[in-house]
């Protein structure tokens, strides 16, 4: 369904992105590991054309969507994505946040937008809180209603960008919860995370990023149990 | 504590305003400057007319706001464009608000006031009232401009990634997400602004007008006395400074807010 081929880009003389080449299949869940600086968050940016790519190409089910000139802006509403800090809009309500794009995209208004809207702030726990603006909500509330309005595109795969780091311990569990529940509908996914007993526990396939490149991919149980590169069994002392 | 400073703020400035009313009083020249600048006669006999010219600072006060604010929007979205087909546009934003800012205001009303009707256009096109308006809304617009500018710069770039990543398009980000919180976040620059518009409608008084200003300038003539020009600045104060405090209110509560 996703499919990067050597891809590489660089910031200045920076060599951010150095021939990363991955597929993740319809359904699946891929995280993203590694140090700080080693790339995850410009990949996933990447993928959603924030970047543009020096070289390699990225596909969507096969069309080429790093290819130069085109429109980003229909690409861009088949993949949703999170942010670490949220990035909710401040000056409008949780429900004006997750109803602006579906109603400036695809043409739709409130009132037909309303039931599935409703539906999706229920599902996730927040029906009480659509009128609230996002400085009146927790760090976890603001994040799920950011989840809420990625999802109110019906994204045919998700891109999660660190999305509990900024968050107090006790509301990591909250927006992990959310996304278990993706995942067991079947959401195609991609994360960034420095959760590693959730990565762990839920990917398909973990993608360990060093300096740019895949150092190593594989399942969790190999990634964690057994990982064949030094550099991957340092990381992890490191971290776990 | 707090009651302690008040009295001594109370008592300190009781003892300067003392000193003044029973120094100045003192001077040798005081008795032809109060007949002159603080005539109660001529106060009362010209303060009426002198609100009512104001009625007419007013009107071009508030005819021109929502022009400057079409054009300075206009420009500042001109000047923030990246599209590179678009740079001529930019490059208009630059000029316009680089040569507006570089002149003096008076200076543009008298090019604009005295050029444009020389032209010998028909009536009602050779008005001043119009012309003048021209010149203020052309001058504010440009520094207005640079206020909108820095606002939407102000916003943080994480906001325009996540509308873009919706699938927004470029013109519905900036007018959806960006705008609305820049101007907001400039309300308090642009009371300012205000304030200073305020003030220079009197410049128009040069070219022709009847406001306040000119309306004083007439009595003075008439009336061989300076007082109408005090009564201009009373009327003057009674609105800028209540809108002065207004707008440090805003800045404060802002303050508060971000912090
Ligand atoms: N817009 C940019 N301009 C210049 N350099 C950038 C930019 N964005 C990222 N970088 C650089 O690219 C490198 C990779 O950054 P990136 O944010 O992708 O890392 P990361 O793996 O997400 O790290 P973290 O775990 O801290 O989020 C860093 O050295 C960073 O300084
Ligand atoms: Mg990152």
């Amino acid at each position: 369904m996703l499919e990067l081929r050597d891809v590489a880009k660089s910031f200045g003389g920076n060599r951010v992105l150095n021939g990363i080449s991955l597929t993740v299949e319809r359904g699946e869940m891929v995280c993203l590991i590694g140090a700080s600086g080693s790339g995850k968050s410009t990949l996933l940016r990447c993928i959603n054309l924030l970047e543009p790519i020096d070289d390699g190409a990225v596909f969507l089910d096969g069309q080429d969507i790093s290819e130069p000139g085109l429109n980003p802006d229909p690409v861009r509403r088949r993949i949703g994505m999170v942010f670490q800090s949220y990035n909710l809009f401040p000056h409008m309500t949780a429900e004006e946040n997750v109803m602006l794009a579906p109603r400036r995209v695809h043409g739709k208004t409130r009132e037909a937008l309303r039931p599935q809207v409703t539906e999706l702030f229920t599902r996730f726990g927040l029906a009480d809180r659509m009128q609230h603006y996002p400085d009146q909500l927790s760090g976890g509330q603001q994040q799920r209603v950011a989840i809420v309005r990625a999802l109110a595109m019906r994204p045919e795969i998700m891109l999660f960008d660190e999305i509990t780091s900024a968050l107090d311990p006790e509301l990591v569990g909250e927006v992990l919860d959310v996304l278990r529940q993706l995942r067991s509908e079947g959401m195609t996914m991609v994360l960034a995370t420095h959760e590693m007993k959730f990565a762990a526990e839920l990917a398909d396939k973990i993608c360990f990023l060093d300096a740019g490149r895949i150092a190593e991919q594989g399942p969790p149980s190999q990634i964690f149990e057994a990982p064949q590169k030094a550099r991957t069994r340092a990381f992890l002392s490191r971290v776990l | 504590m707090r009651r302690r400073s008040n009295i001594i703020a109370g008592v300190s400035t009781t003892l300067v305003v003392l000193a003044i009313v029973t120094l100045v009083p003192l001077a040798p020249g005081w008795a032809a400057v109060k007949k002159s600048f603080f005539n109660a006669e001529v106060f009362a006999q010209t303060f009426p007319r002198l609100v009512q010219a104001f009625l007419w600072d007013i009107a071009i006060f508030l005819w021109s706001v929502p022009l400057i604010t079409v054009i300075a929007l206009a420009i500042a979205l001109a000047r923030d464009t990246k599209n590179p087909a678009l740079f001529p546009l930019k490059l208009f934003g630059i000029l316009y608000t680089d040569i507006f800012r570089g002149i003096p205001v008076i200076l543009v009303v008298y090019l604009i006031g005295f050029g444009i009707p020389g032209l010998g256009l028909p009536r009602p096109w050779n008005s001043p009232y119009i012309w003048g308006t021209v010149a203020l809304v052309l001058t504010y617009s440009a520094y207005v401009a640079e206020i909108f500018r820095s606002g939407i710069e102000s916003i943080h770039d994480s906001q325009r990634a996540a509308a873009a990543s919706l699938g927004l398009s470029q013109s519905d980000t900036m007018r959806f997400v960006v705008l609305p919180q820049a101007i907001r976040r400039v309300v308090p620059a642009n009371m300012n602004m205000l304030i200073a518009l305020q003030k220079d409608v009197a410049l128009l008084s040069f070219i022709g007008p009847v406001e306040v200003l000119r309306q004083a300038g007439v009595f003075k003539s008439l009336l061989a006395n300076f007082t109408p020009y005090v009564g201009a600045a009373l009327i003057f104060l009674s609105v800028t400074i209540p809108a002065t405090r207004y707008a440090d209110y805003l800045i404060a509560r802002q303050r508060r807010e971000r912090s």
